[in-house]
């Protein structure tokens, strides 16, 4: 119970069933006070169903949820003091953008003075000050998300929900939503519980991620930790693009492993400093490689030369570019390598390199992840 | 789409239109000319009618106090039905609205049941129940809780369960259909900001089924007051209402010139009842009920 002090909810063996199906398989999760945790992963993870049985609006099968250190298993909704923002904001039609934000208050003894007060406050920081008269419809989707927003935060609640309030915007929108919201998040030191299903969203928003599939909860870790040390195959392939590689452990110790691959030989592989992670010799295993850490040269310049100029980690096998996706900055190779398919994402040197094109592909073993099969 | 022709564009709505048009000036508008026309015409003695422009139809009609007196009664009792399914109709509303159940349809399905049976035998089917032999007085006679049966039919009470009886679905399918489309997340938004079940349901759901409610009330209303069979059928010597004196007219007295007076009054009446609920509503919220 010490660590839930410092946790404003706690999940503790929460599972969720339908009849048969289970939504949501035996789950821990402890969300720091005041951080910013995503729930991230594909439609029909469990993501949203957790959320909701925090929100209270689904109810538990079995396990505790905790909020504040008390247990809210058998609390009604309305007496949990959350904000909720929704995917389709759900704000009142019938009610102005006034009345939309102070309804809240309305159940929480403020003074009519302070409720006007704090409505001008909330709208002033999700910057639509001069829309308290309006109705929900004469706003746009972006300003009605805001006022949704708004109208959540205004309560002080203790833990803010939000349920991919962002993928109803337009693109170019939702990218300075996720600014504005993370920003409004940091300002106010709210506990934050954000769920969605697009990666660049989790990444950039998040203190912590928890990558759920199939009601598991997959990994939660830092955006950078999920990204570059995916600890399943699952997340590796979610987040990003990424190479899996199947190999074999042909020897393993504390600070890595010599690792062998069916036709590009033999890599040096970080392994966590994390113990439970033991890789014994022989062991199959799979290797995780960012798209963006292979980096291809072109052989015509002198393999050899290349090869020299390498720091003594990275590892080198031959591969041909099939296909070429060009973007601008980057470009994105697909080649083909030792019998395998391979995506290679790199920026461009004055030219991309061109389709059919001979290659030498390097990698540096702290960006070569080792999987459990 | 775009025309070459300038001319073209502004007739086109009006071509399109025509087949209604016509139909609603076949069918409505002229039917009421001829009918205001004939309110003007005097009926003899003899019984051939006077063409002509003479008022003494309207002077009666809006003069005699014996119309004015059916007039309000036909209101009260319309008034009456149209709160009593309001109450009543709101709550299987509801019900089928929100329901997890999984064939909603055939909630619906048994909604439409009682039309399929004629408006005059299902009126009929409550002396049956209310009558001097019925259920209810073989019942309370059976239980010893009365010597003689009770007189309970021919009254305006029975006249209102008549009306309640026959008007009650096109309430609830009005309800239904405002209820259906509030978004769940409203409601859960509400409770989620501190609301308690019932006053989300009074912040949120009832306002915002206000539109189906006055749909509903609309048809009940202008239905219950154009009704001359359920009074007929279960009313007593003095609950005519203002169309059983239309019927009165055309078809007992053969009176058509005053008929067609009394029937444009009961037409203007509903007509302002109309305009008034269109002005506030929009007539769009009965046509989603039926959609």
């Amino acid at each position: 119970m010490t660590e839930a002090t410092t946790h404003a909810v706690t999940l503790q063996k929460v599972v969720k069933r339908y009849g048969d199906f289970t939504a949501v398989h035996q789950t821990d999760l402890g969300i720091e006070d005041g951080s910013f945790l995503t729930l991230l992963g594909p439609s029909g993870c469990g993501k949203t169903t957790t959320l909701r049985m925090i929100a209270g609006l689904t109810s538990i099968t079995e396990g505790d949820i905790l909020i504040k250190g008390t247990r809210v298993n058998d609390l009604p909704i309305h007496k949990r003091n959350l904000g909720i923002v929704f995917q389709n904001y759900a704000l009142f039609p019938h009610k102005t953008v006034q009345e939309n934000v102070a309804f809240g208050l309305k159940y929480r003894k403020v003074s009519a003075d302070e409720a006007r007060r704090r409505v001008g406050e909330a709208l002033e920081l999700v910057q639509l000050p001069q829309t308290a008269d309006r109705f929900p419809s004469q706003l746009s989707g972006g300003q009605q998300q805001r006022i949704a927003l708004a109208r959540a935060i205004v309560i002080q609640p203790d833990v803010l929900l939000l349920d991919e309030p962002l993928s109803a915007l337009d693109a170019n929108l939702r990218e300075d939503m996720r600014v504005e919201l993370k920003r409004i998040q940091h300002s106010l030191g709210i506990t934050t519980v954000f769920v969605t299903h697009d990666q660049s969203e989790a990444l950039a928003m998040s203190d912590r991620i928890v990558v759920m599939s199939a009601g598991h909860v997959e990994q939660v870790g830092s955006p950078e930790e999920v990204y570059n040390r995916p600890s399943s195959e699952f997340v590796a392939r979610f987040l990003g693009a990424s190479n899996i590689l199947e190999a074999r452990i042909v020897s393993a110790d504390r600070t890595g492993a010599k690792v062998e691959t069916q036709g590009l030989g033999t890599f040096q592989a970080a392994i966590d400093q994390d113990e439970t992670r033991r890789f014994a010799e022989g062991q199959k295993v799979k290797l995780s490689i960012r798209a963006e850490k292979l980096a291809l040269t072109a052989t015509g310049k002198g393999a050899a030369e290349v090869a020299s100029g390498d720091a003594p980690d990275i590892a080198r096998f031959d591969g041909r570019v099939t296909t070429v996706d060009y973007q601008g900055q980057v470009a994105r190779y697909f080649l083909e390598a030792g019998g395998h398919q391979l995506q290679a994402i790199n920026t461009i040197d004055e030219h991309p390199l061109s389709e059919g094109e001979a290659v030498s592909v390097g990698v540096r073993a702290r960006d070569v992840v080792v999987l459990p099969q | 789409m775009a025309s070459l022709d300038p001319q073209e564009k502004p007739l086109r709505p009006w071509a399109l239109l025509s087949p209604a048009l016509t139909a609603i000036l076949l069918l409505l508008v002229i039917p009421v000319c001829f009918i205001a026309v004939y309110s003007f015409w005097l009926r003899t003695a003899t019984g051939a009618d006077i063409a002509g422009f003479h008022l003494d139809n309207w002077a009666e009609v809006l003069g005699d106090a014996f119309y004015r007196d059916i007039l309000g009664f036909t209101i009260w009792i319309a008034f009456a039905t149209t709160v009593i399914c309001a109450l009543v109709g709101y709550i299987p509303a509801y019900f089928i609205a929100m329901t997890q159940f999984r064939h909603k349809a055939y909630l619906l399905l048994l909604l439409m049941l009682p039309f399929w049976i004629s408006y005059i035998i299902r009126t009929m089917s409550w002396i049956n129940i209310l009558g001097t032999s019925g259920v209810v007085n073989v019942g309370l006679q059976w239980l010893g809780l009365t010597d003689e049966p009770i007189q309970m039919l021919y009254n305006q009470w029975t006249v209102i369960i008549g009306l309640v009886h026959f008007l009650l679905p096109f309430m609830i399918l009005n309800v239904y259909v405002s209820l259906y489309a509030i978004d769940r997340n409203l409601i859960d938004a509400a409770r989620s900001l501190g609301s308690t079940p019932w006053q989300a349901f009074t912040e949120v759901t009832l306002p915002l089924s206000l539109p189906g409610l006055a749909a509903g009330s609309l048809l009940c209303f202008v239905l219950a007051a154009g009704t001359y069979i359920t009074p007929l059928v279960l009313g007593g010597p003095t609950d005519a209402m203002f169309a059983n004196l239309v019927f009165d007219a055309i078809i007992t007295q053969l009176n058509w010139p005053l008929g067609s007076a009394l029937s444009l009054v009961l037409l203007a009446l509903l007509g302002v009842l109309v305009a008034v609920y269109n002005r506030f509503a929009g007539m769009g919220q009965i046509a989603k009920s039926f959609g």
